[in-house]
């Protein structure tokens, strides 16, 4: 077991390279660069002006060379500092911003995994029933209908016509002034809307994928063996199907991983939450390379890392893919 | 402390040895009617930096503004009168200017604010250290010197019109900033400034927090707190606005127009509108021989019904633009060739040219090719988007087909702006208070190279010469003189055909008092807005963090 973890982690670093390489590769072919932000358009700006701020960021050395400067950096953990104005370390914008956006990402991934995996479940064994099609619309109302459009109506009904929640950003303007207690609430009410919508988006994926799983080992012949020992129903469907049908879903759980730090743009501008998404987005727009690939990077080693915990969780459960791969 | 403000203000008629003086006295508590209350103002980006000449965008200068003063700055009427600078001279050969500073202002951290500062500033600009584009005003500069601690002196190679201008540089502190990387300096994250508002916290990506500061030279301003919000997003700006969760923000025309008549509305906001000082067109790429055909150029202009996009685009929320400035400011020339939507006119100008419709509605030439063409523009600016549609359907009528292009903005830029590679281009340039410098890099035909602002490639030597004339005259009678030609010349050429000035539509909470409407808006007393007592719905409690 130690054996294969240590030959996939090794297999990780030459990965994380090659996607490094590509990320900047084609971050580099974007057309602009990140000077032109401060001088395109701008008649004040003089030729000189303009060549001087190429030289600042580092613009007029090859490429391959820039990219080098960057990757020895990286091997000492240092992201660089981003070509804003502001000149604050890379790795500073990430952090913080990754707080609000980790916590709305787990919020609502254990949200969509306490409502889905139930909704699947009931879905696969009362297949066809009333209720079961019901599931099935309401999860996929979550899925069609577009982000921005629930999230208004939402505030629209909460936030305006109600009053009961605020509308947007992440803490009451007083925050500071609040009590232990009052913080907490504080966070919870501007968090409450956020966590929900994302979570009723995500519901139809998981809740069908669970239902589909269900329903495959339903169909096995060691549940029928089960029943036909005499088993009571909810002993079959809880202990002896449930439990494999959830093995795939470890799969979507290691998947999901890299997926916490990622924020959606359109999510975040809506409910004026400084996440990552919108850091990213900002990044690109501006050509602020460092930063595009603090966030790249981190987000490519997440995905791995998810990878190696999924394969993990299956070794621990599947006897089979330890052997293997010994 | 206290008193009536005396506010003199004269015009920047700036010639010979005049002395200029613009007396302002200082102010206390006792110029408002009421203290407290704290104003909540809805941006959709944050701001980069609090050092503002090394960014640019329109977020860390609007905020740091709050921070800092100039030696001058421009007041209603869009004047230079005296901020940090209490009066300034010109010398006889229109070289030298002597800033004649306030004294006992002090920054907000108390250390006295001096020529040193002035002139600490200068060099600030002008060092090649400096990551910044506003230099080349600064660079005009031959010398600078300090001639005792409250007079500061600037000496010109050259007479350089829009050198008094530029003077309006916001004053940094010299004891915080000297010698370090404006980059890695504190006060870009926390300045520490002259102006009437203290920094007090920037939570980025969310909001900035900004308290009056007591020891004021103009007084203490009447409001306590100035909290910007960054929201990204128009429509969630509005539900806080319906929920009363922002005092201040700007609407676009259909909220103004629709969404904010109800009510509700009526009975908490003020709305307010002003002519924004920036113009849209349409630039014609005179490579392409067609475009160069001064007929051309017109015809399409008398073929587009700029009051029609007006009222669609904009409902009504604009005005028509005849040329590059705008309409009711001192340097505007109304009476320039104007060319009215006419497209039988315009018909009769492509058929000089060559150009006619041919039995199938289009527009062809002798040999039967068909005028169609490509019309690109920037992704974000949803007005210009659909200004771009009204202008498509017009030219068909007069048989031209026209593909419109939406490209993201730095793409837009590099691989089509700036490499000349279009036929026509729908953008829009602001207009500042000073209108020499951008005039020439916009229209004279030496910035015609790629890269530079003379997109369309325009040269007409009558205008060089009025334009390199205009930049050397400071008597402000003659530059105006100048400046009507100029407008006139680029009316009768057409390079642009001009489409619209916008109106900004800023709506406020009907609380705050003392808001003054002009034609450049109404912040520039904002520091004498006010809430009376009763009315006072967000008291600022300070924290020392």
């Amino acid at each position: 077991m130690i054996l294969y973890l240590c030959k996939r982690l090794l297999m990780m670093l030459p990965m994380l390279l090659g996607i490094t390489l590509v990320s900047f590769a084609v971050i580099q072919l974007a057309p602009g660069s990140p000077s032109d932000l401060m001088v395109d358009m701008n008649p004040q700006v003089s030729d000189l002006a303009r060549e001087r701020l190429h030289k600042f960021y580092g613009l007029d050395k090859p490429v391959l060379e820039q990219y080098w400067n960057w990757l020895k950096n990286l091997a000492a953990l240092d992201f660089g500092q981003s070509f804003a104005p502001d000149g604050r370390p890379v790795w500073d914008k990430i952090v913080e911003r990754l707080p609000i956006t980790v916590s709305i990402n787990v919020l609502s991934l254990l949200l969509t995994f306490l409502v889905a995996l139930p909704l699947g479940v009931y879905s696969a064994v009362h297949r066809g029933s009333w209720l079961d099609k019901g599931i099935t619309i309401f999860v996929f109302i979550g899925f069609a209908a577009p982000t921005f459009w629930l999230a208004l109506l939402a505030m629209m009904l909460f936030g305006v016509h109600l009053g009961w929640l605020p509308i947007s950003g992440i803490q009451a303007m007083n925050h500071d002034a609040l009590s232990w207690g009052g913080k907490a609430a504080d966070y919870a009410s501007h968090l409450f809307l956020p966590v929900l919508l994302s979570s009723f988006v995500s519901l139809a994926g998981l809740s069908r994928y669970m239902r589909s799983n269900m329903l495959e080992v339903i169909a096995q012949d060691y549940i029928t063996t089960a029943r036909a020992k005499g088993l009571r129903e909810r002993a079959v469907i809880c202990r002896h199907a449930l439990r494999n049908a959830l093995m795939p879903v470890i799969t979507i759980l290691g998947l999901s991983v890299p997926g916490l730090i990622g924020g959606s743009v359109i999510f975040e501008s809506v409910f004026a939450i400084p996440g990552m998404g919108k850091l990213f987005y900002d990044g690109v727009m501006a050509r602020d390379y460092p930063l595009i690939m603090g966030c790249l990077v981190l987000g490519a080693g997440l995905t791995l890392l998810g990878n190696l915990l999924a394969d993990i969780g299956y070794a621990l459960a599947d006897p089979r893919v330890r052997r293997e791969g010994r | 402390m206290i008193g009536a403000a005396i506010r003199t203000r004269i015009r920047t008629a700036i010639c010979g040895s005049f002395i200029l003086l613009s007396v302002t006295t200082a102010g206390g508590a006792g110029d408002c009617p009421a203290t407290g209350d704290t104003v909540v103002i809805a941006t959709i980006g944050d701001a980069t930096s609090m050092i503002p000449m090394i960014t640019s965008d329109t977020a860390s200068h609007e905020m740091s503004a709050f921070c800092y003063n100039g030696l001058l700055k421009y007041d209603k009427d869009l004047s230079l009168v005296g901020d940090l600078a209490q009066s300034w001279r010109i010398s006889e050969d229109n070289l030298t200017i002597t800033f004649y500073l306030r004294q006992n202002v002090r920054f907000h951290d108390g250390q006295p604010y001096t020529a040193h500062d002035a002139l600490f500033n200068w060099r600030f600009m002008v060092d090649p250290a400096t990551p910044t584009g506003y230099s080349y005003d600064y660079e005009q500069v031959a010398e600078a010197e300090v001639l005792d601690d409250y007079t500061f002196q600037v000496r010109y190679a050259a007479p350089y019109a829009p050198g008094l201008a530029s003077w309006t540089l916001p004053q940094m502190p010299r004891h915080l900033l000297e010698g370090q990387d404006p980059r890695q300096s504190p006060l870009s994250r926390h300045p520490v400034g002259t102006g009437p508002y203290l920094f007090r916290q920037w939570n980025p990506g969310e909001s900035l927090t900004l308290s009056y500061n007591r020891d004021y030279f103009e007084g203490r301003p009447c409001l306590d707190a100035v909290v910007y919000r960054i929201i990204p997003d128009l429509a969630t700006i509005f539900m806080e606005l319906s929920a009363l969760g922002l005092d201040w923000s700007t609407l676009t025309p259909v909220q103004y127009q629709r969404q904010a008549n109800s009510e509700f509305f009526q009975n908490n906001f003020n709305k307010y509108k002003y002519l924004s000082s920036s113009y849209s067109f349409i630039g014609w790429n005179m490579r392409d021989p067609r475009f160069q055909d001064i007929r051309i150029r017109r015809a399409m202009s008398h073929a587009i019904d700029r009051r029609e996009i007006i009222k669609g685009v904009l409902l009504g929320m604009g005005q028509e633009a005849t040329g590059p400035l705008k309409p009711g400011t001192y340097w505007y020339n109304p009476n320039v060739p104007r060319y009215e939507y006419d497209p039988q006119k315009a018909l009769q100008l492509f058929k000089e040219a060559g150009w006619e419709l041919a039995p199938d509605g289009r527009l062809r030439n002798a040999g039967g090719d068909p005028f169609d063409f490509v019309l690109i523009t920037n992704q974000g600016n949803t007005s210009r988007q659909n200004a771009g549609v009204f202008i498509q359907y017009r030219l068909a009528q007069v048989g031209i087909k026209v593909d419109l292009r939406v490209i993201e903005w730095t793409s837009f830029l590099q691989e089509f702006v700036n490499q000349r590679r279009f036929d026509a281009v729908l953008l829009g340039w602001t207009i500042p208070p000073d209108p020499s410098p951008s005039l020439y890099s916009v229209f004279h035909s030496s910035n015609r190279d790629p890269g530079k602002l003379n997109i369309t490639g325009y040269a007409s030597q009558e205008l060089d010469a009025l334009l390199e004339q205009e930049l050397k005259v400071l008597e402000q009678t003659e530059r105006k003189v100048l400046h009507d030609r100029i407008q006139e010349i680029i009316a009768r050429d057409q390079p642009y055909t001009f489409l619209y000035l916008p109106q900004a539509l800023p709506i406020v909470h009907r609380r705050f008092q003392g808001i003054e409407e002009t034609s450049s808006g109404i912040s520039h007393n904002f520091i004498r807005w006010h809430v009376p007592q009763e009315q006072q719905m967000r008291p600022y409690i300070f924290m020392e963090r």
